[in-house]
């Protein structure tokens, strides 16, 4: 490979921004949903797709075809089915699926487009963010331009499959983002986690086969019915595949978005295409991918981002946008930070999640306002392990809260206990 | 109270785009959080009336449509100024100085979180990450999104909304 290809950005670079319809096709837009939908199977979709081993970019990283293969397809499936794009981006520190959704919108309905014709979905619907008024705007043009088309609604590319597209904007809330949460909220419920089984592949979306796959996700479908399974198996670096939308945020040069072959290392990725630290700050964390993953330190930074080389480092890949924590930041103070936003967002429903997360918080904001006592850690210990089991509660909503305390009590734990023993916070002027 | 009265604290125009959304969702309470931002587009808020009108509408009750309006961040059960200022307050943000920010737009406009300006001109509200961390600090003022946000040129920003 002498230049790496960036088959999910490669047509907004080369425009500079907006990748309109016309623009699009000329750059063989909609060929591959052209060709599923008159000659393929859908099951040769779901085989294509399992093989060229796609897994979902929303966080958990479940392999994208297999996902698929668990709808009932046939006689079996007859009925109403649903294909859900996650677009709700909440996952703090993440910024990747916007910038898809506002440049390249096209990219995501033809991805929505063939993943419906694969597990014969008839409605398919964005749940999208109530803040993206962008996304909303280029979305909803681009679906029109689509109907206008024949490429959605009825008789999708002239065939006999059929497929209603709509847009969902969401009233706003973190909990929305997972699957069966969501599905409550497209139902104009609360958006409370449901219990699983089933899962929503069987019994979604008013009951019926529902998948729910993130808008990075979607958008590589298009380049692997074009390409194939091994062009997108070559274009990763490791045992993954494919290319992966990577962002820094925090005090570097450049903060920024770059679509990389999975498994780029964090250190090239902070260093050369961010551009490194900001002179007189130094690197004491990474969130690797998102506010609910493990934090990462220096040691790690030759690790690949990929799904398998981060969590055997104790962590996940999750958006893989990841949050730079540099030394002016007091490892106490982002541990509230991060605790409020989970204690804020959680539904209420279990009473770990409910009652522990604020009772987290309230502890940290404690020790950082000089009030910690010794034994405060083991407790902060003891309860981030106990609210961070799974099973202890619905979802994974407080699991995903402890990952950055449980690491931060492991990394930075002289801090903490600094704050304890002196009575003050070190990080604060004069403090 | 007739139906017809309870539904009356809504406009036809509102009434129309509900059915419509109704019309493409296979229940009437699928349509919830669709209603209730059509009613708060003209309005700015959901007020009690709208609330019990739309629930009427949806086949739903008050109480239960009530707590589905007040689980979401975007959905406003009080009043709220002509222009709604979010300031994100999520971990990119803080670590490039959020809390600042928010400080000078408070002290500027002479409001705690949560507040509206007695000249109903600004309320300020936080919010989780709005998307755009690479432009960290970031606020949105009524639909846009405003990046690399400096605490000193905050004043001069909110003198464009009116």
């Amino acid at each position: 490979m002498t230049l790496a290809e960036r088959p999910l950005t490669e047509r907004i670079e080369s425009l500079g921004g907006l990748v309109p319809l016309a623009a699009y096709e000329r750059a063989g837009g909609y060929e591959a949903a052209r060709r599923v939908v008159a000659s393929m199977a859908p099951i040769e979709v779901q085989d294509l797709v399992k093989e060229a081993n796609l897994r979902g970019r929303g966080g958990a990283g479940f392999p994208t075809g297999v996902k698929w293969s668990f709808v009932p397809m046939g006689a079996a499936g007859d009925g109403h089915k649903y294909l859900v794009c996650n677009a709700d981006e909440m996952e703090p520190g993440t910024f990747k699926d916007r910038y898809l959704m506002e440049y390249d919108p096209h990219l995501l309905v033809e991805g929505m487009i063939i993943a419906a014709f694969a597990i014969q979905a008839d409605t398919a619907y964005i749940f999208l963010r109530g803040e993206y008024h962008e996304s909303f705007r280029q979305l909803s043009r681009a679906i029109s331009d689509a109907k206008q088309r024949g490429y959605v609604g009825d008789r999708v590319f002239g065939s006999d499959f059929n497929l209603e597209l709509g847009i969902h904007r969401s009233g706003g809330r973190y909990i929305c983002g997972e699957e069966t949460a969501l599905l409550n909220a497209l139902e104009g419920k609360r958006a409370q986690p449901r219990t699983k089984p089933p899962f929503p592949p069987a019994s979604g979306a008013w009951g019926r086969p529902t998948i729910v796959n993130n808008v990075e996700t979607l958008c590589n479908v298009p380049g692997i019915i074009r390409n194939g399974a091994e062009w997108f198996q070559d274009l990763g670096l490791g045992d993954d595949s494919g290319t992966k939308l990577y962002g820094v945020s925090g005090r570097v040069k450049r903060p920024g978005l770059w679509e990389l072959p999975i498994g780029t290392s964090i250190r090239e990725i902070i260093f050369e295409h961010a551009g490194g630290m900001q002179d007189g700050y130094k690197l004491r964390g990474i969130l690797p991918g998102g506010a609910s993953t493990d934090f990462l330190v220096e040691e790690h930074l030759d690790l690949p981002m990929d799904y398998g080389s981060i969590q055997a480092a104790g962590s996940r890949m999750g958006t893989g946008t990841m949050i730079l924590m540099d030394d002016s930041v007091c490892p106490v103070a982002i541990s509230i930070n991060l605790q409020h936003f989970f204690a804020q967002e959680s539904c209420g429903f279990c009473t770990p999640c409910r009652e522990g997360l604020p009772w987290l918080e309230g502890l940290l904001q404690d020790i950082e306002d000089g009030r910690g006592k010794p034994e405060d850690m083991e407790v902060l210990d003891t309860n981030a392990a106990f609210i961070g089991a799974p099973g202890n509660t619905f979802c994974l909503h407080a699991t995903g809260a402890m990952e950055p305390l449980v690491s931060a009590l492991k990394y930075f734990r002289e801090d903490f206990e600094a704050h304890i023993r002196t009575g003050r916070c070190p990080y604060q002027e004069g403090g | 109270m007739s139906e017809v009265q309870l539904i009356g604290a809504l406009s036809n125009e509102e009434i129309e785009a509900i059915e419509a959304e109704i019309a493409h969702l296979p229940d009437r309470q699928s349509a919830a959080i669709e209603a209730l931002q059509i009613v708060q587009a003209k309005r700015g808020w959901v007020t009690d009336e709208s609330l019990n009108a739309v629930a009427r509408l949806l086949d739903m009750s008050s109480a239960e449509l009530d707590s589905i309006a007040t689980f979401y961040n975007l959905i406003f059960r009080k009043p709220v100024g002509r222009h709604v200022i979010l300031v994100c307050d999520s971990v990119s943000c803080f670590v490039m100085g959020c809390d600042r920010v928010r400080a000078v737009v408070a002290e500027h406009l002479g409001i705690e979180l949560g507040q509206t300006t007695n000249d109903g001109r600004f309320t300020l509200l936080p919010i989780v990450c709005l998307g755009a961390c690479d432009r960290a600090p970031v606020m949105m003022i009524d639909d846009e999104l405003i990046g690399d946000v400096r605490a000193d040129e905050v004043p001069k920003l909110l003198e464009r909304f009116r």
